[in-house]
Order: structure tokens, then sequence, then C-alpha cells
């Protein structure tokens, strides 16, 4: 794209909720690189090729230093939100600082404890959609199972009792939302959220459990190298707000895609060992995942033969970079077998998602109980009636109808 | 045959492989990093090696054939 082209609005809007926008395509092929301009009016870079997003994503010269001063705002609010608030920079971004936080976290989500978390998870799944039976057809599969699943088997993992489970999905809607609320509404959300997380940690510390924060807060006194208050607030909020709205959103994404194209559901009826790739390709095919990841650049750079300044504000659409033809045979089909599936839904390198172990089996678990329990199931609108809800960093859909 | 070597510092405790060929990969208990149970596996496993190394985010499994 010419200087004197004029520069797309990101994010780009998409007149069906299931599909990419026609720009993807023609970006990747003919403007790797390209100008756009975000919600706050600020200029980044959009990039939508597999090998660059991926090279990018996994380069420590583009950081998540978001709250640098020339760093492009996100959002219109005054401090540009989630990405460039000061929450953001207490957990160290990179180098050693980072590895040392991230091996702290991530002994509690590694493979094998999210597998031991299966039974429970479908437990709250089937407890879920039998409720959601019980009050009738039409079911809105996001508000029924959707939203609730993630949010306990995160609340639970935290020590956060059932309790205030409601009060997290406002918080973490205010902090996730570009659009929808006013700069005073997110100021006091994340104030309240703090607040609250304040007297959670400080509970833990006088009676520890045998939940993720007792824990860590356990280690910190043990070896004295653990991490600081601060840091335990900001990884508290950090997990609950990523574990919350990403999967929730996604369960309702991946069931409207998998029943859009009704022979897709009926192929993983007549064969549930699918279950595992099809989760995989859902995630790959999902075309509404949100914002994507902004990085910014801290020297000058070169991607796919553009020279990117110091201070650049880079986006990286891992959805977009999903679709790429040249790395994905058929980018375009959603193929329930697909193997391997190297996918970026969660990023890569060193900052790829913490949590993936714990979305990927909170995705299946739900695909298997739903086939499982709810074979009839079929959407209950036509796939042009699906609406997305506008303004998240994490894409997802309004209302998912449902009857069985 | 296959050999399969693993980069620890690289590794970001994603779990994919753990998922895929546990057999062959585990996380260590306490930072999730990876530990290589085979670093010869059989040629049944061949298959999901190649994908967990295909799929891993952070680039940190080798599986090296005819070796």
């Amino acid at each position: 794209m010419s200087q004197s082209e004029q520069v797309l609005s990101y994010p780009i809007p998409s007149r069906e909720a299931l599909e990419p926008p026609a720009e993807w395509a023609e970006l990747r092929q003919g403007c790797p690189v390209a100008r756009v301009t975000l919600p706050s009016g600020d200029e980044a870079t959009l990039l939508t090729r597999y090998d660059d997003v991926k090279q990018v994503l996994a380069d420590p010269r583009f950081t998540r230093r978001l709250n640098a001063p020339d760093a492009a705002r996100v959002s219109d609010s005054e401090d540009g939100g989630l990405f460039n608030s000061e929450m953001a920079a207490i957990i160290p971004d990179s180098g050693e600082g980072h590895q040392r936080w991230r091996r702290l976290i991530g002994k509690y989500f590694t493979a094998k404890r999210m597998a031991a978390l299966r039974p429970a998870m479908a437990e709250i799944a089937e407890q879920l959609i039998d409720d959601m039976v019980k009050r009738g057809r039409p079911g809105d599969l996001r508000a029924d199972l959707g939203f609730p699943l993630p949010v306990y088997v995160i609340c639970d993992l935290l020590g956060v009792p059932a309790a205030d489970r409601d009060r997290f999905s406002y918080w973490s809607d205010a902090l996730l939302n570009l659009t929808k609320f006013g700069k005073a509404e997110v100021d006091a959300a994340r104030a309240e959220f703090f607040q609250y997380m304040s007297e959670h940690v400080a509970a833990k510390r006088a009676e520890p459990s045998d939940d993720l924060l007792s824990e860590l807060i356990k280690e910190s006194a043990a070896e004295g190298e653990g991490l600081t208050d601060l840091e335990l607030l900001a990884t508290g909020m950090g997990l609950l707000v990523a574990g919350h709205e990403t999967t929730a959103n996604m369960i309702g994404k991946m069931v409207s895609m998998l029943l859009a194209d009704r022979t897709r559901w009926e192929r993983l009826l007549a064969d549930p060992s699918l279950v595992r790739t099809a989760v995989e390709e859902s995630l790959r095919f999902d075309a509404n995942s949100g914002f994507g990841l902004p990085r910014y650049l801290t020297e000058e750079t070169e991607v796919s033969g553009t020279v990117l300044p110091r201070g650049t504000t880079v986006i990286c659409s891992m959805a977009a970079a999903n679709r790429d033809e040249d790395v994905f045979d058929g980018a375009v089909d959603m193929d329930l077998s697909r193997s391997p599936n190297p996918h970026l839904a969660f990023g890569s390198g060193a900052h790829s998602c913490i949590g993936q172990s714990l979305a990927r089996t909170e995705l299946q678990v739900v695909l298997e109980v739903l086939l499982r329990k709810l074979p009839s199931l079929e959407l209950a609108v036509p796939v042009e009636e699906l609406n997305r809800v506008e303004g998240l960093v994490v894409g997802g859909l309004s209302e998912v109808p449902v009857r069985w | 045959m296959m050999k399969v070597t693993v980069d620890e510092a690289k590794c970001c405790g994603a779990g994919q492989c753990v998922l895929l060929a546990p057999e062959v990969f585990d996380q260590r208990e306490d930072d999730g990093i990876v530990v290589l149970l085979e670093a010869e596996p059989a040629e049944g496993l061949h298959a999901a090696v190649r994908e967990a190394a295909a799929v891993c985010p952070a680039g940190a499994i080798e599986a090296a054939e005819n070796a």
C-alpha cells in the first residue's frame, strides 16, 4: 500500500459473523505490512502473513511495552486500555525476569495437571447442559454453557469463591472491551478488581489452601525469591481475565462453526476420536478471534522486506495468519482431521499462551460432553443471523441460539 | 530411526508435546519445562513426535529421522 492510499481502520469489520473480512487475503497477497488506524486514532502496522506473525511474536525486539510514550494507544480511553495499562507492566515482559515468572506459573498449567481437571470440568459441563435443557428450547449456548464454564474453572484454580463469579465476569468484560464502556467505568472496574484481588491475596496469605495463589504464596515465603505482592496481584488478575473471556467466547464460536455446516457435527458424532483435531481446527479457523496481539518495536527491524523504524507499534493478526494458503493446504476449508495444525491462535515463542493446555482441555471436554448429551444439537437461527460482539479484545458471538 | 532432541531454554511449557506423545515427552513438576523420556522412540510413535515438533510454539523440539 503506498503512502497516498487510504489507511485501513483496524479492527477490520466483517459482514458475516463466522467469515473473515475479504481484506485479509488481499493484505497477505499484496500488502503484508500495512498501515492501519486504531480505535484511538493512532497509527500502527498490521501483519497478516503466517511467517511474519510467527517471527514477530517470537522476536524479543518486538516487546509488550505498549506503555512506552510513543507506542500507539489501542483504544480511545485516555490511557489506551488493557494493553497500555500500568498493570500490564508489573509482570516482567522479557529476559530472565519473564522466564522466572513464566516457570513459576507454568508448573500449574502443565498438560498433566490440566488432564487431571477433566472429570471436574465434565461434571460442570453436564450440569450446565442439564440446566439449559431444563429451561427449554431454544437455549443460548453462549450464556448457558460457554460463559459460565471457564469462569467456574479459573475461579476454582485461583480459589475465588463461587459467589463472586459474576463480579469477575463483569470486570473482565470491562477490561477487555475497547469501546463498550467509558473511561470512568473501566477505571472503576479496574479499581474494584484491584481491591478485590488485594484482599483475596491477603486472605490467602493469612489462610492458605490448595489453590494456585496459595501455592505461589507458600513458595514465595519458602524460597524468598517468589513473587512480590504486586506481582501476585497482577498474576491473579491477568490469569482471571485471560482465562475467562477467551475460552468462554471460543466455546460458542467452536460450536457455531461445527453446526453452521451440520455435516461437520455429524462427522464428529460418527467418530468422536476427531475431537482433538476438531478443536485445533476450530482454533485455526476462527475468523473472529479478536484484536490480535500488539507489539512495540525497540529497534529498527525488517519484516517481509519492509523496514520498520524503532518505536513502531505492530499488530499481529493471528487469525489472518491462520488462513495463510502458503502454510495451510485448503486454508479456506474447515478440515476436522487436519494434522499437524501449527496454528497461531495461542501465539508463538516465549510468550505463547500459558493457559493453552487449560483452554484445549476445556474445549475438548465441552465438545465431548455436548456430542454425548445432545447429539441432535443444531443452530436455532440461520447462520447469517449470528452476530459478533463488538469492541472486545477477544472476539465472540453475542448469542448462540441452539435447539436439540 | 528417529533421534529426538529438546531445547529446555527455548521451551515455554505449552504442553502440546505431552498431550500428543506422552510416551516421549513429559513436563518437569517444578516449572513445566519439557522432559525427554525417550530420545529414540519406537516407530509407532514417530507420527506423534513429528506432529509435536511441528506444533511446538517455541520450536523447542527437533526430530531427526534416519539419524
